[in-house]
């Protein structure tokens, strides 16, 4: 029975992708953690798709190519940003100040 | 089970239709095409011939079946709520005959008067739009089988009424006239409407053809249930019929075009209020102190009116004070529950009264004319710059000398019959409650004042030295034949009308009083017969009154020594009084006027409006939601990182919650 | 303790070890290289969950295609070396710590929550077989599965648009 520990895992590496959101400041990274937060979500789907059966498993795929999806355009809008500001800081971008 | 009626009859919608017809079409070309006069007087005058055909159609068929209830026909559902089932339906009876053979007759011949006097005018097509759609509203109204049909009507004409009054819009106190009478029929309209409701709330019921039925067994007599609606439907009828205290509206109404007066505010819709009592009759038969009340403010009306209309030198203010006096005679009548006699009197005032009043629109032309070739700027309408204009304008004088007659009384014109057999009832009606005496009295004195009146109007504008200017006195010409046929087609009918209704003592048959007894017969409260001695006493006293009155004005009255308005002076004493109107006008503004604009003012716009609505209200959200938007500026630093914290604050909440 | 066990948690280790190195290190080409043995060691335990066709897409897509996107992106914009201000300052650090070690807690607490779990499932479905994944995804998942290529056509649109100088 690995759904405890995996659960556990699952927990931790959700936590520690909130915490590098929370701490880094380049885009890049916020976005890797981001994607690892995604991934700590897939360990708990899969641990919980070898008890409950393979619908757990079809969602991690969905999971995926929304992953993948994201990576494109994110990554597109971060070059763009580059382009215009010359940084991805995100303390240097703050167009949106009310 | 009344038979399936023939075929006329079952055509009885297009009485109404064809004045809408003719607004639709004379509408469209006010907007499109609004030279075309040959169309648009076509249109207006073909769609009252043709209606005045169509309802005599019907009127002649029944006569052949002489139903004693009401023919009804049902066209479709129009409020079908819950217990409330008002259908759009028509019903044709006695009085409603009458009705429409008096508003499409006279009509018709007021529309034929009308090409001439407002030939040259700009708005051609509007005004007859307006009259055709005023003529389908009228129809709507007395036609109408149930309360809210007649509602739509009585609302409709009030509307025209306004729209015809203020057609020359363009100066202010034309359209102040229309806004005052309109205003001032609201008021009325508010008793009709509470009238109604009241209706359906005891009988539960807005249709003729089961309420009045209904009435005598859901209403006690006498009490407060039937007076109070009855009580409401006379606030109505003194609203739209102008009677005290809200006639004030009907001498400014003089503003609109003088076929307009002719037509809406002496033949026909000032009427309407004499129709709803005479067709509630029974309801009103079942409420004596709203019988009295009718009778009494009839009478009343009758002779305050005519006090005020012996000092007036306006010469359609005249006749508006003679018509607002006369309609009081007409409520005397139906007040005292003489119905026949009532609408007997509606209808030959009909035919003297728009036979005066489009008399003295020829006059106005006329002398509107010569100003206006002479480029003078003096009061056309004014007597005391007339005189003389017998000379000038023979038919006319010899018409309007007719009218005169018939409406002091003189027998054997048309006036005489009717005014005689109102004043004949009330005195009857004396006998059982004396109160009528007196209203018998006033209507004699008012019958005195009316011979004075008219004979110095007809005095002032026809005889005695011309006073209008020596330059214009050449441009002074009879009217053109499309105003005088109508005028002589009038002077028949009204030389004639009195053959409706000749009562037995003088040999005649009462064919009218006959012919609406099925519809009057329920409400009829017989009174005492009086004895022939005494009736004959009656005729000849009322004669006499009115010879007195003509043979004075002919003495006391001295149009040579009559100075033109403008050289004219100050009135002064009791002339001064009855010149202001006994100053009821002023009254109300001081009472009525005054305090509601000082309301509206101070208050409802200054603290309400200004203070409550705009201060608090719109420019209080204004400011808390810009305060709100302030602080949420704050919170939008444009940051990502701050958002990321508040964001993950969020999701602790949320995970906090489920927790839980 | 059976071996599987002790593979899981010595992958889970590595997962969680490397993790926290992809968030602490300064050079963002170290923590994306980081990030990716996270993601294998992840396929790992993906296959120890019985989930071995879920385990080779995450090698090929996350560790192969995505990681190396972002590598790829790094290295274009010329992000290679330590940006001396890429981590926040004690503030920042101290708030980081608090709310994500909040949100470890209620994480923690909340799979205590979890319910309770049979064996059932396992018994039923041949496990990590493509064939059960994919049947399910070509039958009941089938409308959810042709959406997901138009939501990657939108994107391929989107980062063309996107990253395009002027169109």
């Amino acid at each position: 029975m690995l759904l405890g520990p995996a659960l556990t895992v699952s927990g931790v590496l959700f936590a520690l992708g909130v915490l590098g959101v929370l701490l880094r400041r380049n885009a890049i990274v916020i976005f890797m953690c981001v994607e690892l937060m995604l991934n700590a979500a897939n360990l708990a789907f899969v641990a919980f798709a070898q008890q409950l059966g393979v619908a757990g498993q079809i969602f991690v795929f969905f999971v995926m190519a929304v992953a993948a999806a994201e990576a494109a355009v994110g990554l597109a809008i971060i070059l763009a940003v580059y382009r215009h500001r010359h940084t991805v800081d995100l303390q240097n971008i703050n167009l949106l100040k009310g | 089970m009344i038979p399936l009626p023939p075929l006329p009859l079952a055509l009885l919608w297009v009485v109404p239709a064809l004045p809408l017809a003719g607004f639709v079409v004379n509408g469209a070309l006010a907007l499109a095409a609004p030279r075309a006069k040959r169309a648009v007087s076509i249109t207006g005058v073909g769609a009252l011939v043709l209606a005045f055909a169509a309802a005599a159609l019907a009127v002649v068929e029944l006569a052949q079946l002489h139903p004693s209830a009401p023919l009804v026909f049902r066209y479709w559902e129009w409020l079908p709520v819950g217990d409330l089932q008002v259908a759009l339906a028509l019903q044709l009876d006695q009085l409603s005959a009458v009705m429409i053979l008096v508003v499409t007759g006279v009509g018709a011949l007021i529309h034929v008067f009308s090409v001439g006097y407002m030939h040259d005018d700009p708005g051609y097509a509007r005004y007859f739009a307006y009259l055709n759609l005023f003529v389908f509203f009228m129809l709507t109204l007395v036609l109408g089988a149930s309360f809210p049909v007649m509602f739509v009507g009585w609302e409709g004409v009030g509307l025209c009424s306004y729209l015809l009054i203020g057609f020359w819009f363009t100066e202010k106190i034309n359209a102040d006239a229309g806004k005052k009478a309109f205003i001032v029929n609201r008021i009325g309209d508010f008793g009709f409407l509470v009238a109604m409701l009241l209706i359906f709330r005891h009988t539960g019921s807005l249709d003729f053809g089961v309420v009045f039925p209904k009435a005598s067994a859901a209403f006690a007599v006498g009490g407060p249930v039937v007076t109070a609606i009855t009580l409401f439907l006379f606030l109505g009828c003194t609203g739209k019929s102008a009677q005290i205290p809200l006639y004030i509206w009907l001498p400014d109404a003089m503003q609109g075009p003088t076929p307009v007066s002719a037509l809406i505010h002496a033949a026909t819709m000032v009427t309407a209020g004499v129709y709803l009592v005479a067709r509630c009759g029974a309801l009103f038969a079942l409420s004596p102190v709203a019988s009295a009340t009718v009778a009494g403010v009839g009478a009343l009306t009758a002779l305050f009116a005519a006090t005020i209309a012996l000092k007036q030198w306006d010469i359609k203010r005249v006749l508006a004070y003679s018509t607002v006096s006369q309609l009081g005679y007409m409520f005397l009548g139906v007040g005292t529950g003489a119905y026949a006699a009532g609408i007997f009197h509606l209808t030959t005032h009909a035919f003297f009264k728009a036979l005066l009043f489009l008399g003295s629109g020829s006059v106005i032309h006329a002398m509107h004319r010569a100003y206006h070739a002479t480029h003078a700027h003096e009061d056309a309408q004014d007597m005391r710059n007339m005189g003389g204009l017998a000379r000038y304008m023979p038919w006319t004088a010899a018409l309007m000398w007719i009218a005169t007659l018939a409406i002091a009384g003189i027998p054997p014109l048309a006036g005489f019959f009717s005014k005689d057999e109102i004043l004949g009832a009330a005195f009857a009606r004396g006998a059982v409650r004396p109160a009528w005496y007196v209203f018998w009295g006033m209507g004699l004195a008012a019958a005195l004042l009316t011979a004075f009146y008219m004979t110095r109007l007809m005095l002032y504008t026809f005889h005695g030295p011309n006073r209008t200017g020596d330059r214009e006195r050449e441009q002074l010409h009879e009217a053109p034949p499309v105003m005088t046929g109508p005028l002589v087609a009038l002077g028949a009918l009204t030389v004639l009308g009195g053959a409706l209704n000749i009562p037995p003592l003088f040999g005649g048959g009462a064919r009218l009083e006959h012919w609406l007894a099925p519809v009057t017969d329920a409400a009829f409260t017989p009174a005492p017969d009086a004895s022939p001695a005494t009736e004959w006493v009656l005729v000849v006293s009322a004669v006499l009154v009115a010879a007195v009155g003509m043979v004075g004005a002919f003495r006391l009255l001295k149009p040579e020594a009559l100075a033109p308005a403008r050289l004219a002076p100050p009135e002064r004493g009791l002339g001064r009084l009855l010149w202001k109107k006994w100053y009821v006008d002023e009254l109300y503004d001081a009472i009525v006027v005054r305090p509601v604009l000082w309301l509206s003012r101070e208050v409802l716009w200054k603290i309400v409006d200004m203070r409550l609505v705009d201060g608090l209200l719109v420019n209080g959200t204004a400011a808390a939601s810009r305060a709100l938007g302030w602080v949420g500026s704050r919170l939008q630093t444009g940051e990502v990182g701050v958002y990321v914290v508040l964001f993950v604050v969020g999701v602790l909440a949320v995970l906090g919650a489920v927790v839980r | 303790m059976d071996g599987t066990r002790i593979l899981f948690d010595g992958f889970a280790l590595l997962a969680m070890g490397s993790a926290g190195l992809c968030i602490t290190r300064r050079n963002p080409v170290a923590s994306a290289l980081w990030l990716v043995v996270t993601l294998f060691a992840l396929a790992a335990l993906f296959v120890l969950l019985d989930a071995q066709f879920i385990a080779v897409l995450q090698v090929l897509v996350y560790a192969g295609a995505i990681m190396v996107l972002f590598l790829f992106v790094i290295m274009l914009l010329n992000l290679g070396r330590a940006a001396p201000t890429d981590l926040k300052g004690p503030l920042g650090l101290g708030v980081g710590v608090l709310l994500a070690g909040l949100l470890l807690v209620q994480l923690l607490v909340l799979r205590q929550a979890g319910p309770a779990t049979g064996g059932a499932a396992r018994a039923t479905v041949e496990q990590g077989i493509i064939p059960t994944v994919a049947r399910p995804l070509f039958t009941a998942y089938l409308v959810p599965f042709e959406i997901t290529s138009l939501l990657l056509l939108a994107a391929i649109v989107g980062a063309v648009v996107l990253a395009k100088r002027k169109l």
